[in-house]
């Protein structure tokens, strides 16, 4: 068996395991990535980036639609919109490909050794690689630990042609007559608005007796009202028992709030119910290494309990997002090459990219006073927004609402939900990062006409002076 | 889109039953422009006894509350108005407006507040109080000036409170092995600016001093639901009652190892069995040769009602505070029946879920404190009832028993008396009966 050694070995190549080998590399540390896939991990090959691009794809087809036959905004189609859906697919592969081969340039110029396979430890230190070349050993000093999470399976309901996860959702030839969705998450929202505006009809069956459990009521409740508008129906406290199939389509059966045994007719069954940190398979368990329940166990500098072994992004725990990985790869490889480094945001911030779209940073005012803070809490809704309303985003519901500390006016979370909420995300978590007050957002001037005078004029109505509302 | 046709439909206090004909707000579940829909928790509210959660009746926007937290409202009352699809049940605002004048006019005891603040920043907020704090403030700083100038350490931070600091301020502090807890902030709310740390390294200023800090915070706590009528209880028991407190001591030795035992045996569907069936089976027994224990005292029209069964109160400590569900017709009860009735009776005062006839009619209560339960108290009686027994912690203690110290399970009671109604050699007598049973446990289960 041919063997090799280096300084940095990285396990996965997603948006952790990358950036922590782009780093490594830079920093000219000699860094081997091992990957079984394509590079660019579940966000870029089969989640964040896909996703958005059928997102997308999805919301032109909507708005198309909305001109066939009629006039909107003054104008009209004079047929409906035809959609060839297996060339949606291969634009949206298109982007993929072309972003996966982005990743592969940067690794190769940072001088990164990328390796195609799957990485088996034998110990800390020492792993075997089966590649295309035969078996590879590869032993290192530092291991920077970056497999990923994979979609949650249903033990009773096992995935097979009828019954998909998120991956197989974005790799459909057709959109479904009909949709099937079991949980009522980001994943599952997304996609299954998604779908809605494609035509499919969709069905989400909850557990709870809410949507988007991370998120208060508040927030969430735009989004159900275009779930209600759009005739998606959500079933909530549902468990979803079997699918059997009948006449060749799937037939989802759950029991219902009384306990009682419903059926529902889908062409798909999709099932989001969460993901699972990557830990089997890989000799993990020969690594000496602690557990955090069904995590890694790190400390803030994510270094694991084995000397020189560090993990990373969904290994290691909530939140499962690609920019927190992302930044604890960055850090890690700072840290190996010396660098004083350590993981304390004030936030990490998330997004939902539904209809419309979620934005929260930091603490919502429930959870601001389950830690003892008084608040002071400043709304402003897209509505009364010049620029929402000139892009037809003035009417889901949608605002900016910013918690702050009332003694000291500290601001300990920013939240918004409207079309293209989305892109706000940045100024929410600089505001967080430096420690702004109220003040601070409230006395920026804010571009008009832009979405971002609503986080201004949120604060402003924080401290009881917004200008561009009525009481 | 097409405005639907809107009406405005108007919610009234529901008739919860059990002839109450007021209740007080003690938590809004929602506010004014939220939608709720049908089924909705609305508000929770607080009888004499018990809470209770009101739902909506409807989906619709909320567009008027008519009471605040603390706030008693008459049941009927209207205390929520809404917009709904359709045309509601009330048209215009004209019913509102009466309905409201009637309602904002709660029963209030406004109690003198202190602030004390020492944040000068405190401006623009509410400024009657503002001013009040503006004038204690001032008098804090003359204070304060006796201390070294602010440049020099900085306000010091609250103990677990993180440092404001941007992420660049953060990593060059990290660089330079700076802890940035204890460096002085300049900005807005203490944030800590690159010149602090500058000023910080280069030893221009010293660092925050750690240490206790002196806290000047005033917390304002409104007294309602359970605890303003537990305190409005405690305050006429204490004045109308002249109690007198009896404490003796009971050797449990015997008792805890029968105890011990029937634990050791008892079925999987039987419940753990604590103390207090043991000392409710004692009660029953010590009631029927002291009924006068066992009774309401009615001061007003002089008369007391003596009962023939045994109620027996538990006090029971819950998140909100002190309540007494009862056992009620003890003496018809088996030992593990007592057993499972203070499991169930506990377990539902504890989440809140008792029902009111569940907090009513005990004729004697019990207070135990279980293993924390001091070597006496002086616990109040549960008016108008006219004894409580408080039972005290056992502990191991050494007893002269023929010619020898032995270790015996000690624990004592105590117990106080309307001495209106009972005086002490009544409740010396009865203390000693009870004591005899406990002490003979077998007694307890033998028929007289």
């Amino acid at each position: 068996m041919k063997s090799i050694s280096c300084k940095v070995l990285v396990v996965g190549a997603g948006p952790g395991g990358y950036v922590a080998a782009i780093r490594a590399g830079q920093l000219g540390l000699d860094t081997v990535i091992v990957e079984a896939d394509r590079v660019g991990g579940t966000c870029l090959i089969r989640g964040c980036i896909p996703s958005k691009a059928l997102i997308h794809a999805a919301t032109r087809y909507e708005e198309l639609c909305a001109h066939a036959n009629k006039e909107k905004l003054g104008i009209s189609l004079g047929s409906k919109p035809e959609l060839k859906f297996t060339k949606t697919i291969a634009w949206k592969d298109s982007v993929v490909d072309k972003l996966n081969g982005g990743v592969e340039a940067l690794l190769e110029k940072a001088g990164v050794h990328i390796i195609e396979g799957w990485a088996n430890f034998s110990d800390a230190k020492t792993c075997t690689v089966e590649t295309a070349d035969g078996a590879l050993s590869i032993k290192a000093e530092h291991v920077i630990l970056a497999n990923g999470s994979s979609a949650t399976e249903l033990p009773n309901i096992p995935y097979g042609k009828n019954v998909i996860s998120s991956t197989e959702a974005l790799q459909l030839d057709e959109v479904p007559e009909s949709l099937a969705i079991i949980g009522a998450g980001y994943i599952g929202l997304e996609l299954g608005i998604a779908y809605r505006k494609l035509a499919a009809k969709v069905t989400f069956v909850e557990g709870i007796d809410r949507i988007l459990p991370l998120y208060d009521k508040e927030i969430t409740r735009p989004i159900e009202m275009w779930l209600k508008k759009h005739d998606t129906q959500v079933i909530f406290q549902a468990r979803a028992q079997s699918v059997t199939e009948v006449n060749g389509k799937p037939v989802l059966i759950y029991t219902d709030k009384n306990g009682e045994e419903q059926q529902l007719p889908a062409d798909k069954v999709l099932v989001t119910v969460g993901r699972r940190p990557n830990t089997l398979g890989w000799g993990l368990e020969k690594m000496c290494i602690d557990m955090n329940g069904p995590f890694i166990k790190v400390d803030d500098q994510n270094r694991t309990a084995m000397k020189n072994v560090w993990a990373i992004g969904d290994l290691v725990g909530e939140p499962m997002l690609a920019h927190k990985a992302s930044a604890q790869g960055e850090m890690v490889a700072e840290i190996i090459a010396g660098h004083r480094r350590a993981f304390d945001p004030v936030a990490i911030p998330a997004v939902c990219f539904t209809e419309p779209e979620i934005v929260g940073v930091g603490l919502t005012p429930g959870e601001a006073q389950a830690q003892g803070y008084e608040t002071l809490v400043g709304k402003f809704p897209f509505a009364a927004i010049g620029k929402a309303l000139t892009m037809e985003a003035g009417s889901d519901g949608g605002f900016v609402r910013v918690t702050a500390r009332k003694d000291n006016q500290v601001i300990l979370g920013i939240h918004a939900v409207g079309a293209h909420a989305a892109e706000l995300s940045g100024e929410f978590a600089l505001a967080l990062e430096m420690g702004a007050r109220l003040d601070d957002l409230a006395h920026t001037i804010h571009v008009h006409p832009t979405l971002s005078e609503a986080t201004m004029e949120a604060s402003m109505s924080a401290l009881g002076k917004a200008i561009h509302i009525g009481i | 889109m097409i405005e639907k046709m809107m009406g405005n439909y108007i919610i009234t206090m529901p008739d919860i039953g059990e002839g109450i004909a007021e209740v007080e707000i003690v938590e809004w579940n929602i506010e004014v422009g939220a939608t709720i829909e049908e089924d909705d928790l609305l508000c929770t509210v607080m009888t004499d006894k018990a809470a209770v959660e009101i739902p909506s009746p409807v989906d619709g926007k909320v567009t008027w509350i008519g009471a605040a937290v603390g706030d008693f409202l008459a049941v009927g009352s209207d205390f929520i108005r809404l917009q709904v699809a359709g045309e509601g049940n009330a048209d215009g605002d004209s019913k509102i407006e009466s309905s409201e004048a009637e309602i904002t006019t709660p029963i209030k005891t406004k109690v003198d507040k202190v602030a004390i603040s020492a944040d000068d920043r405190a401006e623009e907020s509410e400024p009657a109080t503002a001013k009040q704090a503006k004038s204690i403030s001032n008098s804090a700083n003359t204070t304060s000036k006796a201390r070294p100038p602010a440049s020099m350490f900085g306000a010091p931070r609250p103990e677990g409170e993180k440092a404001i600091a941007s992420p660049a301020v953060r990593q060059r502090a990290r660089n330079a092995g700076v802890n940035l807890n204890y460096v002085r902030g300049s900005g807005p709310s203490n944030r800590i600016t690159h010149e602090d740390l500058d000023d910080f390294i280069k030893g221009n200023t010293a660092a925050i001093p750690g240490g206790p800090l002196i806290n000047t915070s005033v917390k304002e706590i409104k007294v309602m639901g359970l605890r303003r009528r537990i305190a409005a209880i405690m305050q006429d028991t204490m004045q109308r009652i002249p109690h007198f407190t009896y404490v003796e001591e009971v050797d449990v030795t015997e008792l805890e190892s029968l105890r011990a035992k029937l634990n050791l045996r008892r079925r999987d569907d039987q419940p753990k069995l604590t103390m207090l069936p043991f000392f409710i089976k004692g009660l029953v027994k010590s009631l029927k040769a002291y009924p006068q224990m066992g009774s309401h005292f009615d001061d007003e029209n002089e008369v007391v009602y003596q009962y023939g069964g045994a109620h027996i109160g538990i006090a029971t400590q819950t998140p909100n505070g002190l309540v007494v569900p009862v056992v009620k017709h003890a003496e018809a009860l088996d030992i593990w029946q007592c057993a499972e009735e203070v499991k169930r009776l506990s377990e539902a005062a504890r989440n809140g879920k008792s029902a009111r006839e569940e907090l009513t009619g005990s004729s004697i209560t019990i207070s135990s404190l279980g293993p924390m339960g001091g070597i006496a108290t002086t616990p109040v009686i549960n008016s108008p009832e006219v004894a409580i027994i408080g039972v005290n912690k056992i502990a191991k203690r050494p007893v002269w028993i023929d010619a020898a110290f032995v270790p015996r399970d000690i624990m004592n009671l105590s117990s106080s008396f309307d001495h209106r109604i009972i005086d002490g050699w009544e409740a010396t007598q009865f203390i000693h009966h009870l004591k005899d049973f406990l002490e003979s446990p077998a007694s307890l289960f033998i028929e007289e």
